[in-house]
């Protein structure tokens, strides 16, 4: 694990309302009281913290950010105590924008798709039985570092044809791109640097010897021209399926372990109604969304009638967005039945998650092999729950006893 | 006697979430890149009235119309 000792700490926050900031302990353990704080005061509260940075806090003011290209760039998607130069084809299409962003995503959309989807649930179901028989003879586990963990890591390496045993290297790499670095730019070059280095072995092994893989398909892509992609698209493209389709899912997959630990009646109503699965995962999505992305005021503008200027930047909060009250009646309960779910979990608008399809597979066949094999668990009382700080939130830690 | 619904996907709108094609499979189908559009004409048979409007109330784009004809 990378060296943390030399990260600036934060001063600790007094005034959320005007001085906010999503890495501070207090919002990774418990934001929900937080959100509703800012979302009491305005649609779109601001620090100056990070170089300056708005938040939007409500359902509406969040799709109205991610319905506007025109003033909101995705060319940085975290936001971090500094703002070094913007580098093209950093991760495409999540850091592009419009025009060059619908050709970049469809290239990545048909391995996606719901129906492609299928054919690789079996791999997944193998990979969560074969987690399980690690642990569960011994009547507890860390469920985050056990289970939710390589599931996810272990299903995109599947897909992209590189090593699953190689998920420890992959996972270092998140933690320093997506929570080490929002303090320290050097550990983000250092992460990117090592991650691209580790995919131009694989690319050049697959031009002698070609397979049948994401890495291939990104790698036989065309453009529009009928051109080959550039070899920095294609290492940018590939960090971004290694690095969006880990931690976020893990975190998806734990915290609904979490939740399920402890509430007996979900738990005995999702074995009861099998059925109701499809349904309660996009509850969970909704109640625990993961994922923070971000945006960069790029002309002044306002958002729900508040002023907002270029220079800052925008954490664009859909686990908040999922729970404004205004928009979803009892919105800080998880009913697991809930008729009416427009969330926004995956986000809203062109940079609708690409994986989203994968996510809700992952989460679905996670959480109904762990039920068929462990039906009865709950959080170990001598343990510590932990969570991940900034742009994506989930248990880290989840000490059980089944 | 109900009358009859007519389902519509605005395309510029869908950003392929499958979340109708999830809820009301025989009403909506996906294309090569995700992306829905009704089945056929959008004409919703007798008995899928309630998928159609389930399907509407979970669309995060607000793409899906629903129509009495």
């Amino acid at each position: 694990m990378s060296d943390t000792s030399t990260i600036p700490q934060h001063p600790p926050v007094t005034d959320w309302v005007h001085d906010f900031d999503h890495t501070d302990p207090r919002w990774t353990e418990n934001p929900f009281p937080i959100w509703d704080e800012l979302r009491a005061a305005s649609p779109v509260v601001h620090t100056d913290r990070f170089l300056g940075c708005y938040l939007p806090t409500t359902y509406e003011a969040v799709r109205e950010i991610a319905h506007d290209t025109e003033h909101f760039s995705s060319r940085r998607v975290i936001v971090r105590d500094e703002r070094p130069e913007v580098t093209r084809n950093a991760a495409p299409p999540i850091t592009s924008d419009p025009p060059e962003h619908k050709p970049a995503k469809q290239l990545l959309l048909p391995p996606f798709t719901p129906d492609a989807m299928k054919k690789l649930e079996p791999r997944v179901r193998a990979i969560c039985n074969e987690l399980i028989d690690e642990f569960i003879a011994n009547g507890q586990c860390d469920a985050a570092a056990r289970y939710t963990k390589y599931i996810p890591v272990r299903t995109i390496a599947h897909m992209l044809g590189i090593p699953e045993q190689d998920s420890d290297l992959f996972i270092r790499w998140i933690h320093m791109i997506l929570e080490l670095s929002i303090r320290n730019e050097g550990i983000l070059v250092q992460g990117v640097q090592e991650m691209t280095e580790y995919f131009v072995g694989h690319v050049e092994a697959r031009k002698q010897h070609p397979t049948d893989d994401l890495i291939s398909t990104m790698m036989n892509a065309r453009d529009k021209n009928g051109q080959p992609l550039d070899d920095a698209h294609v290492l940018g493209s590939l960090r971004l399926l290694l690095i969006a389709g880990i931690d976020t899912t893990w975190s998806a997959i734990g915290a609904s372990l979490w939740h399920l630990a402890k509430h007996p009646a979900d738990r005995a109503r999702l074995i009861a109604e099998p059925d109701l699965m499809p349904t309660a995962i996009e509850e969970l999505l909704r109640a625990y969304s993961p994922v923070t992305m971000a945006r960069e005021v790029m002309k002044e503008t306002k958002v729900q009638g508040c002023p907002v200027k270029p220079g800052n930047m925008v954490l664009l909060s859909f686990p908040a967005a999922n729970r404004d009250p205004a928009f979803f009646p009892d919105a800080d309960k998880v009913v697991l039945d809930r008729k009416e779910n427009r969330h926004a979990a995956f986000g809203l608008g062109i940079h609708r998650c690409v994986g989203s399809n994968l996510a809700r597979m992952e989460m679905t066949v996670a959480i109904e092999e762990w039920l068929k094999r462990i039906p009865e668990f709950r959080l170990d009382p001598a343990g510590e729950v932990t969570w991940s700080q900034g742009t994506v939130r989930g248990p880290r830690q989840l000490p059980i006893l089944f | 006697m109900s009358a009859k619904l007519k389902i519509h996907v605005d395309p510029d709108k869908c950003q392929g979430h499958a979340r109708c094609k999830a809820l009301a499979p025989e009403l909506f189908d996906l294309d090569e890149y995700g992306n829905a559009h009704e089945v056929g004409d959008g004409s919703v048979p007798d008995g899928l009235e309630d998928k159609a409007y389930l399907a509407k109330a979970n669309c995060p784009e607000i793409a899906i119309d629903v129509t009495e004809q």
